[in-house]
């Protein structure tokens, strides 16, 4: 099985076979890296930026307002706060010219916590970015949907933020990519750069296909009865794995994963909690000005009546930074006995 | 004709080869209506041997912009818009660039990112007086923004005019987009881009120069300065230690030059110079051009005309006259004409719809799909 950033890489291959991108750039994307990541390698569009967060951010928007598809690379979240005009810009242009400049252009960024990156490599973009108003923003947890989101990014006329947890990029899915081969040394050895003597190496790309996962649609990861659970990216393994728990105890817990922060699948919210009754937003932003609490306010509004218990936001504390040592990571963002504690105390829960 | 100064560091000695007309690129760059610079020019070859058509198209490009610019302050100070900002005292450099554009829509064509004193270029490439006031105005009819912005933000994709944003510079490094673009496209087009002396102090100034600039990837870019000598109230001494900010260009290997923006005759031929220059090598150039800010920085601070500065039309147009260009008589009647097609556009333009409340949540994305989440 791919992982995550194997699966990437193919999409943007797919899509400057396929889909017209002609610049995949940022720093560090270009050889001989291929990204810090190596979600890039070996692509034939890809090329180094300047070490220019600003720079890239306008290029992509001068790439795109000159006809042309690309995706553009802002190498960790944490950097891409000096870009938060050129975003807002991005995502007004088209309402600001009545409809007339449309910029089709996909950031791509990593984010968040996971891999004891410390103060300014663990940040979460997910609320701020909820707040770009003109942009899409989507979040994958798996391969497959990682490759689907991207084809649809890049399909998309508007401009779509891909955020990509790096505490995910080697994870590996369950689910093949179409065209993908069944054996993962095979995929290795097709598309992953040797360590050592690779001057002059190519990459044979497998036959891949379209696949797309629609912007704006969630994905039920784990059925139940009792509670839903509506969470994205890497929180969505940490609730899967507590469901499969509480299941021994009869506990049943419906995961959803939104994979799309904005648009986002109400109507999936919507039916699982009336089904459920009770609610638990879980992210790793800060709790402060979260988006889970968007979506909770929006819970109490139109399913007062229908709710067994009061929604609750389960997110990252509000601290100004996360901490390297273990101890200071693990107390800052959710853990596994987090979400089962936060799990047990809404269904406990009686009106 | 000024001289480069490609990157020959250097204030002084730049300021040296610029021609006895440019402003003193001092410091002080205020430009002052100076004895030497409205002196008439009596002569025809004093007009750097362009054609008399060429000429008394500028003059009367010139008058037109002007005179809508004064409809729009009339328009704002009668209450009929909420603000305004503009270019008036631009004239020389906005028509010269507008004149000289290659027009036209897909990456064949120039790009300009203009920022919100270029009512010279935008009349010069065409724009229609009554596009203006419906933009000032905020008529749904405003082809620009359909009312949403502020005056002289003008988008024309037809034309390859990006939409001029409220942020200062960051017009800079986008520019930067489009002309990679059309260095890919192969077309020898190019991407224009002006802005204002104190904006260059963001840093999205600095963007473009070193991604314009990178060895062996440069781009085709015309990257130009109009210098009127303030932001706001900020005088040029209060942000800069350099001598010219054309010097800074020359830092990056970037071709560069200052030169006097008040006359439409160094204007044209510079720029004409160095839009070949780009459109030969795929390289790019820098021009920094000493303006008259005539009436203010905007409305914000009165918008009222300052008759001591240099005024280019005026003065253009005496030249044109001594000169015997330019029957004075005719002269006369072109800005009685402009007058009269201002008032009858701010007329019209006054009939028009307005933007209806519903109308907020189109094109926040493409074809209008739905943005709004309470209909998710
Ligand atoms: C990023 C940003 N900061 C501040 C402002 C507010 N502002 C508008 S115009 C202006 C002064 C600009 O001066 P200059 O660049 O010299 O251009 P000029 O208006 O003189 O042509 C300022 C500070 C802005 N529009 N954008």
């Amino acid at each position: 099985m791919a992982s995550i950033a194997q699966a990437i890489r193919m999409a943007l291959h797919y899509g400057e076979a396929n889909m017209g991108v002609k610049d995949i750039f940022g720093q560090d994307v270009g050889a001989p890296l291929g990204g810090v990541f190596t979600a890039t390698q070996g692509l034939e569009t890809a090329w180094n930026s300047t070490l220019d967060e600003r720079g890239i951010i306008s290029m992509a928007m001068g790439i795109a307002m000159g006809g042309d598809r690309c995706v553009a690379e802002i190498q960790f979240a944490d950097y891409i706060f000096n870009t938060i005009d050129l975003l807002k810009i991005a995502g007004n242009t088209l309402w600001c010219t009545n409809g007339q400049i449309q910029l089709p252009m996909v950031v791509m960024t990593p984010v968040g916590a996971g891999i004891f990156g410390s103060v300014y490599h663990s940040h979460s973009f997910d609320a701020w970015a909820s707040r770009l108003q003109g942009w899409k923003i989507v979040m994958p947890s798996n391969p497959l949907d990682a490759y689907g989101l991207m084809l649809s990014a890049i399909e998309d006329p508007n401009p779509v933020l891909y955020l990509k947890s790096k505490a995910l990029m080697r994870h590996k899915g369950d689910e093949l990519i179409p065209g993908e081969p069944a054996d993962e040394k095979e995929l290795k050895a097709m598309i992953d750069k040797p360590v050592q003597n690779s001057e002059g190496w190519k990459p044979r790309w497998p036959e891949l296909e379209k696949y797309m996962v629609p912007i704006g649609k969630g994905k039920i990861t784990h059925a139940g009865e009792h509670i839903t659970v509506v969470t994205y990216s890497r929180m969505v393994h940490l609730c899967d794995e507590v469901a499969v728990k509480l299941a021994e105890e009869g506990i049943s817990v419906e995961v959803i994963d939104l994979r799309s922060i904005y648009p986002y699948d109400w109507p999936m919210i919507k039916a699982s909690i009336e089904k459920t009754g009770r609610v638990l937003f879980v992210n790793e932003d800060t709790e402060v000005t979260n988006f889970g609490e968007h979506l909770a306010y929006r819970a109490t509004q139109e399913c007062f009546y229908q709710l067994m218990a009061r929604p609750r936001v389960l997110a990252g504390k509000n601290l100004p930074g996360i901490g390297l040592h273990p101890n200071l990571e693990k107390n800052s963002v959710p853990q596994i006995h987090d979400i089962e504690l936060a799990i047990r105390e809404v269904v406990a829960e009686v009106p | 004709m000024s001289k480069k100064t490609t990157v020959k560091a250097g204030g002084k000695a730049a300021a040296g080869k610029t021609t006895k007309k440019a402003a003193k690129p001092a410091a002080k760059s205020t430009v002052k209506a100076s004895k030497k610079a409205t002196a008439p020019a009596k002569k025809k070859q004093s007009f750097g041997g362009l054609s008399e058509e060429i000429l008394l198209r500028m003059h009367n490009l010139m008058v037109k912009s002007r005179v809508l610019e004064e409809r729009l302050i009339k328009i704002y100070k009668a209450g009929e818009a909420y603000f305004w900002i503009g270019g008036p005292g631009e004239e020389a450099w906005g028509v010269a660039l507008g004149m000289l554009a290659r027009k036209g829509s897909g990456p064949e064509n120039d790009w300009l990112h203009l920022h919100y004193r270029c009512t010279p270029t935008m009349v010069a490439l065409g724009m229609d007086m009554i596009d203006s006031i419906r933009l000032m105005m905020n008529r749904a009819t405003d082809p620009s923004t359909g009312g949403r912005n502020f005056s002289s933000h003008y988008c024309f994709p037809q034309w390859n005019v990006a939409p001029v944003t409220s942020p200062l510079e960051v017009q800079y490094p986008i520019a930067c987009g489009t002309a990679h673009v059309q260095k890919r496209a192969g077309k020898g087009a190019i991407s224009i881009v002006t802005g204002g002396d104190a904006g260059t102090a963001e840093g999205d100034f600095a963007s473009c120069l070193i991604l314009a600039s990178r060895k062996g990837q440069e781009l085709p870019m015309l990257i130009t300065v109009q210098n009127n000598g303030y932001g706001i109230s900020t005088p040029y001494e209060g942000q800069h230690g350099e001598t010219n900010i054309a010097d800074r260009a020359a830092a990056f290997n970037i071709r560069s030059r200052v030169i006097n923006g008040n006359d439409p005759i160094e204007t044209y031929l510079a720029l004409k110079e160095e839009m070949e220059y780009i459109r030969k090598t795929g390289k790019p150039s820098f021009i920094e051009a000493k303006v008259t800010r005539l009436y203010g920085h905007s409305s914000a601070d009165g918008a009222n005309k300052k008759p001591h500065l240099f005024d280019p039309v005026l003065t253009f147009e005496k030249n044109l006259i001594d000169a015997g260009i330019l029957d004075a008589k005719a002269a006369k009647k072109i800005w009685e004409n402009y007058e009269a097609e201002g008032v009858s556009a701010q007329e019209q333009a006054r009939q028009e719809p307005v933007p209806t409340p519903e109308s907020v949540w189109d094109h926040v994305y493409v074809n209008s799909e739905n943005a709004d989440w309470r209909k998710f």
